[in-house]
């Protein structure tokens, strides 16, 4: 008894050092909250605002100083002004830009056009970037967001700042953050309350009510299998019924549901034969 | 004679019941491939019209909750104790396998005993692997039923089978344990020995199917930025990091299978009450812990590799490994391995005292504990420090002058070769403790190991040193690969000359199988504790550096635990879990026990 007693005792402290040497022993660091949409006010914004504005995403979402840094991961940034024209009259580059602002945006979502030399991905001849599209995979920048971006650029890199502050994707923007910023609501299991609340019934006739714009739904589910409704509503113009207009049904609806309230809705059509 | 043709009937018996079940795997796997071919034709024709919808995007409402349960934690818990087990139970019939061959091969029946004193230690352990197994899959499905149900859509072909292999592997590891007594001797130990190699298949298929769906959770395939699947079910299963993790567990998981059994051995060396006991335990002790050291040498290098596959598939995720928000971990991380290479020498040093030629070497320890002192030290300096204003400004920059480059990764590949070649070193003095050589060029090949040893020290210390402190960043990592050729290359140009050297060598006396301090038993338990909690660190960073994606750009983690914790708060949930693991691990050594305990009651049973 006392030789496992002994183990016992031996096995907790031995965890409790460990323990108390990662809580203690280093710094604790508190990683970043995951990233959110920055609300974006455009209309109101000055070129100083945007070009600040290009710099938190810089710094933060768009999680460029990982590379663009003083440990040579990637390449320097400041002096894009003066580098900018030689890349683009050089042999190597296969972009299709004609000056530093094209360049730059070119370089954010199609970062292989031009691969400084030592920096490609191993194995490549510097022809492929390990630098990912930001405007898409687990970045996602926005459009004005690349735009933001690029200012910022263009006056770290001393070139003149030629972007413009975009006017028509801010509304856009402001209104995701609106929504995000709603509390979330109680997720509804009624299927025709589902029904009602995302005004299904505005272009589609189910059950002998409702709107002729879109496909009549009534019995649908003797027609269409579960997949193809589910299909329908998260990518309305994945198949056009003959005779009905794409581009019709917003595009965003399953966005603005619940996953489980998804699903509900697909029952309920796939039952309705 | 009738005992020789009943022999030959249940041969003929036996061979004609393996036939069928080879026919039937056959059957089975053929049937298996056709399905797949099958589903995956479907699977294309149905993708090629769309039938496989994009990822879900969740919102926190999609995330059941239970009062008072932490969604996050439980399922981290569950899965590291499922881990744990599952690593046990899989190693542990590759190495039985292994031992039962040597013991085959040698007609040493102590080989044969130990095997089945490891098997029958996994026995319970593989109960205890379904169970959190089970737990592990309804709290998935309880906590995160999105996320698996688009899982499960992608890999429904490869859960099935999984589902399937278990009774496979089932029915071999029950005929393999209990059958061990039955299957004896001459042909019957062949088919018990190929049950053991049905066994480890199964095993080993299992693992990789899990893997497959934990590395297609950081490195997706098979689907497109949205998350549909083109119905190509090898494509997610061949994902960019799916080998690289394979690789990683198959040897972590025998160095930790070793680890473990290592401190079963080391339980029963210190509650055992006779001397032949203490024998007994300290020789399976002593395999254990070679075992858990030949797999822990080649270890660092295929963590290497995942680490570079990782880095290759996405330079932002190789850079927050490394280089971002959990570069403290790889601190915690040598410590850990530090104790790992500590306690194993200390073993081995220890264990130097069963021999009376052991005293011709016990002067060199000391140089080679002061040797791996160092090297962990070196491995052990962080790169970068939180400094307030004034220390930044008393150490003149964010780096120490000197030191600095102690912490970048040319002097931590440096410190780590020079440990696993130390380690070599300590173990080719423990082989050699006990034997004098009778060739007639020994004082050649001594100086030969000399020249070898002091050649490859001087080349890993030399591109350690020129890439550490002469070149670009950019060159820094440069070094690795021939530092670890180096590595390789004396250690086995070692053991081939060593064996040249001992051929036909004579023993200085017997081995005092048990003359071991119980000190010696505390290092094998602390090398189970520190690997225990090491695979649940690495687990943790493994499973961190998707940050708040559950599939890495495709499927983004939206619960309110999506947040990245800091290491102090993982460490804690790591040691809440290994706290866990050790108390099963006991209570599996103490059912171990148990079986072989016997009381006769006596006047309880009527006499006659």
């Amino acid at each position: 008894m006392r030789q496992f007693l002994s183990v016992v005792a031996f096995t907790l402290i031995t965890i409790g050092c460990f323990t108390a040497y990662s809580n203690y022993g280093i710094p604790q660091i508190e990683p970043a909250p995951p990233p959110k949409e920055e609300k974006l006010d455009l209309g109101s914004m000055t070129m100083d605002q945007f070009v600040a504005l290009g710099e938190r995403l810089f710094n933060g979402k768009g999680t460029c100083t990982l590379c663009h840094n003083s440990l040579g991961r990637a390449p320097l940034l400041d002096t894009l002004g003066d580098v900018t024209p030689g890349r683009l009259g050089d042999a190597r580059y296969e972009g299709e830009a004609g000056n530093v602002e094209e360049y730059l945006i070119e370089s954010l979502v199609e970062p292989s056009a031009f691969v400084v030399e030592g920096f490609g991905k191993k194995g490549t001849n510097d022809t492929e970037s390990p630098m990912p599209d930001v405007s898409g995979g687990g970045i996602s920048l926005s459009e004005a967001e690349i735009l933001a971006v690029v200012a910022y650029l263009q006056e770290r890199g001393g070139s003149e700042v030629t972007v413009e502050i975009p006017t028509d994707v801010g509304e856009g923007d402001e209104d995701e953050e609106e929504e995000e910023e709603l509390e979330p609501r109680e997720a509804v299991s009624d299927p025709k309350l589902l029904v009602s609340m995302f005004m299904c019934d505005a272009c589609h006739m189910i059950d002998g009510e409702g709107g002729d714009i879109g496909p009549d739904l009534s019995g649908i589910g003797a027609a269409r299998d579960r997949a193809y409704l589910r299909r329908a509503i998260l990518d309305p113009n994945a198949d056009i019924t003959e005779g009905f207009e794409p581009d019709q049904m917003p595009e965003d609806m399953a966005e603005q549901m619940y996953v489980s309230e998804l699903e509900i809705l697909v029952d309920f059509l796939a039952e309705n034969k | 004679m009738n005992r020789s043709r009943s022999n030959k009937f249940r041969q003929a018996l036996i061979v004609l019941a393996l036939a069928v079940v080879t026919v039937a795997l056959a059957f089975l796997v053929f049937d298996q491939v056709n399905a797949i071919a099958a589903e995956q034709d479907v699977a294309a024709e149905t993708a090629a019209t769309g039938n496989y919808g994009p990822a879900p995007k969740l919102t926190a409402a999609d995330y059941p909750t239970i009062a008072g349960v932490n969604s996050r934690v439980a399922v981290w818990i569950f899965a590291q104790l499922h881990l744990w087990f599952a690593a046990f139970v899989l190693a542990v019939p590759i190495f039985v396998f292994i031992i039962e061959a040597i013991g085959m091969r040698t007609r040493d029946k102590r080989y044969d005993d130990m095997a089945y004193e490891f098997i029958k230690v996994s026995i319970t352990a593989y109960s205890l692997t379904a169970v959190l197994g089970g737990l592990l899959l309804f709290s998935l499905i309880v906590f995160y039923p999105q996320l698996f149900t688009y899982m499960a859509r992608i890999f429904k072909g490869s859960m099935f089978y999984y589902a399937l292999l278990f009774f496979v592997e089932s029915a071999a590891l029950y005929i393999y344990y209990y059958g061990w007594h039955w299957l004896q001797g001459g042909f019957k130990k062949w088919v018990h020995l190929t049950i053991g190699l049905v066994l480890n298949a199964a095993g080993t298929t299992l693992m990789l199917l899990a893997n497959a769906w934990l590395t297609f959770m950081m490195s997706p395939a098979g689907v497109d930025p949205a998350g549909v699947f083109n119905g190509d079910a090898w494509a997610a299963i061949n994902n960019f990091l799916w080998n690289p993790i394979n690789i990683h567990r198959f040897v972590a998981n025998i160095a930790y299978g070793g680890s473990i059994v290592g401190a079963y051995a080391a339980f029963k060396f210190l509650t055992a009450g006779t001397q032949q006991e203490r024998a007994h335990y300290d020789w399976m002790g002593y395999n254990a812990n070679f075992i858990a050291i030949c797999a822990l040498l080649p270890l660092p290098f295929a963590g290497y590799y995942l680490a570079a596959e990782i880095y290759a598939y996405s330079q932002q995720m190789g850079i927050t490994l490394m280089g971002g928000i959990f570069a403290w971990l790889f601190i915690i991380q040598a410590v850990l391995i530090g104790t790992l290479f500590l306690s194993a020498n200390y073993y081995l040093w220890c264990g130097m005292g069963r021999s009376d030629g052991a005293r011709r070497y016990t002067k060199y320890i000391k140089y080679l504990a002061i040797v791996l002192v160092g090297a962990f030290l070196v491995w052990f300096t962080p790169h970068t420090l939180v400094l307030t204003n004034e220390e930044l400004k008393s150490l003149g920059g964010p780096y120490h002058k000197i030191l600095g480059p102690l912490g970048i990764m040319p002097a931590k590949n440096t410190a780590v070769n020079v440990m696993i070649i130390f380690t070599a070193l300590s173990f080719m003095f423990y082989r050699r403790a006990n034997k004098t050589a009778t060739v007639s060029w020994v004082n050649a090949g001594n100086a030969i190991q000399v020249a070898l040893y002091t050649a490859g020290i001087a080349n890993i210390m030399f591109l350690g040193i020129y890439h550490g402190y002469f070149t670009n960043t950019v060159y820094k990592v440069a070094a690795s690969i021939p530092q670890v050729l180096t590595t390789l290359v004396v250690i086995a140009a070692s053991i081939t000359l060593d064996s040249f050297i001992y051929r036909r060598s004579t023993d200085v006396g017997p081995v005092h199988w048990g003359r071991i301090p119980a000190r010696a038993q505390y290092a094998l338990f602390l090398l189970a504790v520190a690997f225990t909690w090491l695979m649940g660190l690495m687990g943790y960073i493994r499973s961190g550096i998707r940050q708040h994606w559950h599939i890495v750009d495709i499927m983004r983690d939206t619960s309110p635990d999506a947040f990245t914790p800091t290491l102090g708060y993982a460490a804690n949930v790591v040691s809440v879990a290994a706290i866990l693991f050790m108390a099963m691990v006991i209570f599996v050594f103490w059912i171990a026990q148990v079986s072989t305990s016997k009381t006769l009651p006596a006047g309880y049973w009527k006499e006659g």
